[in-house]
């Protein structure tokens, strides 16, 4: 080739359409401020009914959870996700959906090696940090802890 | 290293005797529907699995290729195909249950033009009598292998492909009515240093150019000795790159050049970002569209060319680049 990659590199960054912002953003921040908003409505609603906070916002991650994995059963999650961009993937809801999808897509593989194992192959990597960086958190808040009192 | 020519065949012999495109729905509903041989329109086709609907649609394809050349299986000396799955099931599970002598090949999205290179050389030099190239590709084996599932609530990037569902078959044989297969440039493996998964036009564009250039030189002819130059599936981002790569050389393709990845989906209302691709995407454009034309003698002279991305999500994982590849096969009406 009669160019280096340095160079067609380049061209191929000039030549590649970044994401619209304008409009990619508006919309991520509508669908999310969307599901907060139901998130809120929803843990209002059960206050209304008698329930305690701690189990009213449980109720809501419950319902907001169950929500999406049903649209994601309808096929209709990815449709939504497609203009609502990080406005569906940010919430709980995204969250659901990661873990959903996979199920939904390798039961064909069966439900052992198939769904079983390939369910987590999303969401996976979120837990292990997530539970990693909870640890790391709460062993600086006992050290911490050591020296305040 | 030292740059290595490669050789143009030249063929005497091979024609193309039968031919059949099999597509999915959306497929259909792109600018050239109506112009295939079937339409499946249940992505699944019926099956339990994506999977054996994929190898539906190319048993399917040889079928029809089969049926139109008013030939049984048994009289056909081998069939050479590929496709995108891992062990290339959509061809062996596919194609098993014909029984005829297999060969199978990986090109990724080049797969097409390789097989009929392959069958057109070995028809020419009198191995077989009769060949057929086969391939296909469906969008949803495509997503669940090489990126996410179905439904997951991913956004797919602007200079993304939409892998197309569809099939495409070719029976070579010696003859003597059109379309002829007359020269063929086997690829080089083009790496340009891409790692984007998400953009195969780029990492393609390279190969498709030195392919190209190549056959020009060794055919003593120009692109405007041609009445088109048919690229595989470089999409948006990949033809603008071979304009570009070409314009460094002072010369402009553009007037002469399609591409099947802007041609099987509505570019404007079906939402495939930059185009489609998959070894059914040139494939089924061949059997659907471009071969009926040279066969007629609409288009006497076409160029070609299927670009593969010779893509591995491992390989990516752990920091490598994409590899590219095209094939370029000359097919000629008289």
């Amino acid at each position: 080739m009669n160019i280096s990659n340095e160079e067609y590199g380049e061209l191929a960054k000039k030549r590649s359409p970044g994401s619209r912002m304008y409009k990619t953003l508006p919309m991520a921040f509508l669908v999310g401020g969307f599901i907060c908003t139901l998130g809120e409505a929803l843990l209002n609603l059960y206050g209304m009914a008698g329930i305690n906070k701690d189990d009213a916002g449980a109720l809501t991650s419950m319902t907001l959870v169950f929500l999406s994995i049903l649209f994601t059963g309808l096929e209709w999650y990815d449709r939504i996700a497609q203009h609502a961009g990080a406005g569906t993937l940010v919430p709980i809801t995204g969250f659901a959906n990661a873990v959903a999808s996979p199920a939904l897509e390798f039961k064909s593989e069966g439900y052992v090696l198939g769904l079983g194992a390939k369910m987590f192959v999303i969401a996976g990597p979120v837990i292990v940090y997530g539970i990693s960086a909870s640890v790391v958190y709460g062993i600086i808040y006992y050290i911490i802890g050591l020296f305040g009192r | 290293m030292k740059f290595c020519e490669g050789k143009t065949f030249c063929f005497r012999k091979p024609s193309i005797l039968s031919y059949a495109a099999v597509v999915g729905k959306a497929e259909n509903e792109g600018p050239y529907g109506g112009e295939f041989d079937e339409v499946i329109d249940d992505n699944k086709g019926g099956e339990d699995t994506w999977e054996q609907a994929e190898t539906l649609f190319q048993r399917r394809a040889v079928g029809h290729v089969l049926r139109k050349a008013e030939l049984e299986p048994d009289k056909i000396d081998l069939i050479i195909a590929g496709d995108l799955l891992n062990q290339c099931v959509g061809s062996s599970y596919g194609l098993k249950d014909y029984y005829i002598p297999y060969l199978g090949i990986y090109g990724a999205c080049s797969t097409f033009a390789e097989g009929l290179l392959l069958s057109a050389a070995l028809v020419n030099a009198g191995y077989v009598d009769t060949a057929i190239a086969s391939t296909s590709s469906h969008f949803s084996t495509a997503e669940r292998q090489f990126r996410f599932p179905l439904n997951y609530g991913g956004v797919r990037t602007p200079t993304a492909q939409w892998t197309a569902t569809a099939a495409g078959a070719a029976l070579v044989c010696s003859g003597v009515k059109p379309p002829f297969i007359r020269a063929a440039t086997v690829g080089k493996i083009e790496d340009m240093g891409i790692s984007d998964l998400n953009n195969m036009g780029a990492a393609m564009a390279g190969a498709a150019y030195d392919t190209l250039t190549r056959h020009f030189r060794h055919r003593a002819s120009h692109p405007q000795d041609y009445d088109l130059i048919i690229t595989g599936d470089l999409g948006q981002v990949g033809s603008d790159l071979l304009y570009d790569l070409f314009e460094r050389d002072g010369v402009d393709i553009r007037k002469y050049h399609k591409d099947c990845g802007l041609m099987i989906y509505d570019m404007k209302s079906q939402d495939v970002h930059a185009g489609g691709s998959g070894c059914g995407c040139s494939a089924s454009m061949m059997c659907g569209h471009f071969l009926k034309r040279v066969q007629s003698g609409e288009l006497k002279r076409i160029l070609y060319c299927a670009t593969g991305a010779l893509m591995s999500p491992t390989m990516v994982q752990q920091g490598g680049s994409i590899p590219g590849i095209a094939h370029c096969v000359e097919i000629t009406s008289e």
